[in-house]
C-alpha cells in the first residue's frame, strides 16, 4: 500500500517536470517549431516512460503512465510524420525519430519475461515443438541407426576399423582384444560417490557442447549435423561389439542405457533440429528462403533448449545411477523408465498454443 | 577553403546505404539503421571481454576461498578435504556454463535488447520486419554464435598446434580455416549484414540511438522573432535573391554548426555566406547573422516545402 503510494508519488512528479512548458511558443518565429514547442511536453513524458521502462522494465511504470504509453506513442509517432512534411529541423527530426524508434521497441517488446516463457515452455511449448518437427526426428534416428551398424559392421569385418572411429583417450582400454575380465570391470560399480559429481557437470558441459554442434551444423543444410550423428553413432556400434564379442552384449546394454536412452535421445533430437533448419532452407516451400529459415529456427531453438534440460538429466544419470547401481535388469529398468518418460512426455501430452496470447499479439 | 563546412555536410538522417524503413503496426515507416559491422565486431569483443573477465574473477575467487579456509585448490591433491573441492569445482563448471549462454540470453531478451558491449556501441537486436522479439529467436541466435566464432576458433588454435608439432596433414588447417572464414566473413555478404544465427532467427541488429532534444533555434537570440542582434542591436533582413541561394543540405548544416558553436568555423561560414550574396562581412556579430539567416532560409524553404517545393541543396 504504502510502496505504491510513494511509486505514484514519484510518477507524478516525473510527470509534473516533463509537461512543465518549454520556452514561450510566442517567441518563435517558425511555424514549424511552434508545432514542436506545443507537443514537446508529450514528447518529454513519453521520452521518461520509456526510459524507466529500459532501466527496469514494467515495475517502474505506474498504472497512469502505462495506459497513457500507447496514446503518447501514437502521438509521437504522427508528430514524426507530419514534422517530416513541415519541418526542416535536424535536431527535432532526429530526436523524434529516435523517441519512436524507441518507444515502439517497448510498445512492441517482448510479451513475456523469461521465467513466464520457461514456464509455457515446460507445459507444452517444448512437446508441440518436438511434435512440430517429427519428419526429422524419423530421419535423424534412422540415420542414427544406420550409423550405429555400419559401425558395428565395419568392427566386426576389420578389427582395424575400431581404432579409426574411436579416438585412444576415450577408448581407455575398450578395444577389441581386451579380455572378458578387464571389460567387465569397466562396466561396475564405483565404490562410493566421491569424485563423480564433477564428472557429471564435465560430462554435461560435453554433451551440451555436441549437441548445439550438431544443431548449428544444421545451418549448412543439415549434412553435417547428419554426418556428426553418424559419426557419434558409429562409435557407439563400434564399442557394442567390442563388447558383444566377448558376450557382454547384455550388460553393456544395460550400463548404457541407464543415461543412454536420455542422451542418445538428446543427440537424435539436435541433429533432428538442426536438419529440420537445413531442410527448411534447401526446400523453403511457398515462403521467401529468409523467413523459412527464421522458422524453422525458431522452432529448433525450443527443442535445443529442451535438449540441454536433457544432457542435464543424463549427465545426472551417468554419473550417479550408473556408476552406483549393480546389476543390468537394474539399470534396463532406470533407462526403459526414462525412455517412457521421454516418449510419453513429447508425444502424449498436447497442450494447444496459447492462441489468446497469440491473438493479442 | 571557405566552403568546406558547407560542402561538407553529412546527412545524419539517413545514414545512407544502412538505412531501412520498417513498417509499424500502425502503419507508419519507421527508419531503423543497421548496425554497422565494426560497431558489431566492437560489441562482441567488449562482451567476451567483460564474460571471460567476470569468470577469471570468479574462478579466482572460489580458489581464495577454498585456500582461505585451508584448502589446496589443486585437484590432485590427496587430503581429506576433496568434497569441498569438488564443490568448488562443479559451482565453476556450471557457472561457466550458465553465464557463457547466459549472459547474452537473458540481456538480449531484457527491455533494452541488447547486451552490455551492445549497449556501450549503441545498438540492439530487434526483429527483422517489425515482428516482436520473442525468446524462441534470442535462443536461436544465440546458439548460434557457438559455431559460427566459438568452435572454429578452437578447431583453428587445434589444428595449428598439431600440424605445427607434424601430427597432422596440411588439410585439415585447411578445414578450419575454411569454416572459420567462412561464418566469420559471412555479414560480409548480405546487405544487412545478417550473421548466420540472425538468419536462422530472423533478427538484425540495428542502430539504437538515444537523441536528445536540443533547443528550438528560433526562439534564441537574433532567429527569435524580435531577431535583433543582442551585440549590435541590427536586424538583418534577407530578400528573395540571398535566400533563394541554399536550399536543406546546407540549412542542416547551418543548424548543426549553430548548435555546436565553434566560433571558427562561424565565421568561417558567415565570410563565405556574406560573400555569396553579396554582402561585405563584417567582424564580431557573426552569431546573430547566421541566426536570422538560418531563420529566414528555414522559414523560406518551410514555406516552399508545404507547396510541394523543395529544394534538395545548392545545385538544384
Amino acid at each position: 500500500m504504502n510502496a505504491s503510494k510513494s511509486l505514484s508519488s514519484l510518477g507524478g512528479f516525473f510527470t509534473r517536470r516533463s509537461i512543465e512548458a518549454p520556452a514561450d511558443i510566442e517567441s518563435a518565429a517558425l511555424r514549424s517549431d511552434r508545432f514542436r514547442l506545443e507537443r514537446e511536453g508529450d514528447w518529454r513524458r513519453l521520452e521518461s516512460i520509456v526510459s524507466r521502462m529500459e532501466k527496469g522494465g514494467l515495475k517502474k511504470v505506474n498504472d497512469e503512465d502505462l495506459l497513457a504509453l500507447p496514446t503518447l506513442y501514437r502521438t509521437a509517432a504522427s508528430s514524426l510524420s507530419v514534422a517530416r512534411e513541415t519541418s526542416l529541423d535536424l535536431a527535432t527530426l532526429g530526436y523524434l525519430e529516435s523517441l519512436v524508434q524507441r518507444a515502439w521497441f517497448q510498445v512492441y517488446g517482448p510479451r513475456k519475461g523469461l521465467f513466464a516463457w520457461l514456464r509455457e515452455f515446460l507445459f507444452g511449448g517444448w512437446s508441440r515443438a518436438v511434435q512440430a518437427i517429427w519428419l526429422d526426428i524419423c530421419i535423424a534416428l534412422f540415420v542414427s541407426i544406420s550409423g550405429a551398424v555400419v559401425g558395428w559392421l565395419l568392427v566386426e569385418q576389420d578389427n582395424e576399423w575400431f581404432f579409426r572411429l574411436v579416438p585412444e583417450r576415450m577408448a581407455q582400454g575398450r578395444v577389441p582384444g581386451a579380455t572378458r575380465e578387464s571389460l567387465e570391470s569397466m562396466l561396475a560399480v564405483e565404490q562410493d560417490a566421491g569424485g563423480l559429481s564433477t564428472f557429471a557437470a564435465s560430462l554435461f558441459s560435453n554433451n551440451a557442447g555436441v549437441s548445439i554442434l550438431a544443431f548449428a551444423l544444421g545451418f549448412a543444410f543439415g549434412i553435417p549435423s547428419l554426418l556428426l550423428l553418424v559419426h557419434n553413432m558409429a562409435l557407439l556400434g563400434a564399442m557394442i561389439w567390442v563388447f558383444g564379442s566377448v558376450g557382454l552384449g547384455y550388460e553393456f546394454g544395460g550400463w548404457l542405457s541407464v543415461h543412454g536412452t536420455t542422451e542418445l535421445f538428446g543427440i537424435v533430437l539436435s541433429g533432428a533440429a538442426g536438419l529440420h533448419i537445413g531442410r527448411s532452407m534447401a526446400f523453403p516451400g511457398k515462403a521467401a528462403v529468409l523467413d523459412a529459415a527464421a522458422a524453422a529456427g525458431r522452432r529448433a531453438a525450443v527443442v535445443m533448449l529442451g535438449v540441454v534440460i536433457m544432457m542435464i538429466v543424463a549427465a545426472l544419470l551417468e554419473a550417479f545411477p550408473r556408476q552406483l547401481v549393480e546389476g543390468a535388469t537394474n539399470r534396463y529398468l532406470i533407462g526403459g523408465f526414462f525412455l517412457a518418460f521421454w516418449l510419453s512426455y513429447f508425444f502424449l501430452l498436447r497442450v494447444p498454443a496459447p492462441g489468446a496470447v497469440k491473438g493479442k499479439a | 577553403m571557405a566552403s568546406a563546412p558547407i560542402s561538407q555536410a553529412a546527412n545524419t538522417l539517413s545514414s545512407g546505404k544502412r538505412a531501412r524503413a520498417l513498417v509499424t503496426p500502425e502503419g507508419l515507416a519507421m527508419p531503423v539503421v543497421v548496425a554497422s559491422r565494426s560497431a558489431r565486431i566492437g560489441a562482441l569483443m567488449l562482451d567476451l571481454i567483460i564474460l571471460l573477465t567476470a569468470l577469471f574473477l570468479i574462478d579466482v575467487a572460489l580458489d581464495a576461498i577454498l585456500g582461505g579456509v585451508g584448502i589446496d585448490p589443486d585437484l590432485t591433491a590427496t587430503d581429506n578435504n576433496s568434497a569441498a573441492r569438488e564443490f568448488v569445482m562443479i559451482t565453476s563448471i556450471i557457472l561457466g556454463f550458465a553465464g557463457w549462454y547466459g549472459y547474452f540470453l537473458v540481456q538480449e531478451l531484457g527491455p533494452r535488447g541488447a547486451t552490455f558491449g551492445k549497449r556501450i556501441l549503441g545498438i540492439r537486436v530487434a526483429a527483422r520486419g517489425g515482428a516482436r522479439l520473442t525468446p524462441e529467436a534470442v535462443i536461436a541466435r544465440n546458439l548460434l554464435r557457438d559455431v559460427e566464432i566459438f568452435y572454429p576458433i578452437v578447431f583453428l588454435l587445434f589444428t595449428l598446434a598439431l600440424s605445427v608439432m607434424g601430427e597432422m596433414d596440411s588439410a585439415m588447417l585447411w578445414a578450419a580455416l575454411i569454416w572459420f572464414l567462412l561464418f566469420a566473413l559471412f555479414p560480409l555478404f548480405n546487405k544487412d549484414a545478417l550473421r548466420a544465427g540472425d538468419i536462422v532467427a530472423g533478427t538484425w541488429v540495428v542502430e539504437a540511438p538515444k537523441a536528445k532534444l536540443a533547443a528550438a533555434i528560433s526562439t534564441q537570440g537574433a532567429a527569435s522573432v524580435e531577431s535583433a542582434s543582442a551585440v549590435t542591436g541590427t536586424r538583418y533582413e534577407f530578400g528573395e535573391a540571398e535566400l533563394s541561394i541554399y536550399g536543406e543540405r546546407e540549412l542542416q548544416t547551418l543548424e548543426r554548426m549553430l548548435r555546436e558553436g565553434n566560433e571558427e568555423a562561424l565565421s568561417a561560414v558567415h565570410t563565405t555566406i556574406c560573400r555569396k550574396i553579396g554582402w561585405e562581412p563584417g567582424e564580431g556579430d557573426e552569431r546573430a547573422f547566421l541566426e536570422a539567416y538560418y531563420a529566414q532560409l528555414r522559414a523560406r524553404l518551410e514555406n516552399n516545402m508545404r507547396f510541394g517545393l523543395r529544394k534538395a541543396d545548392k545545385h538544384s
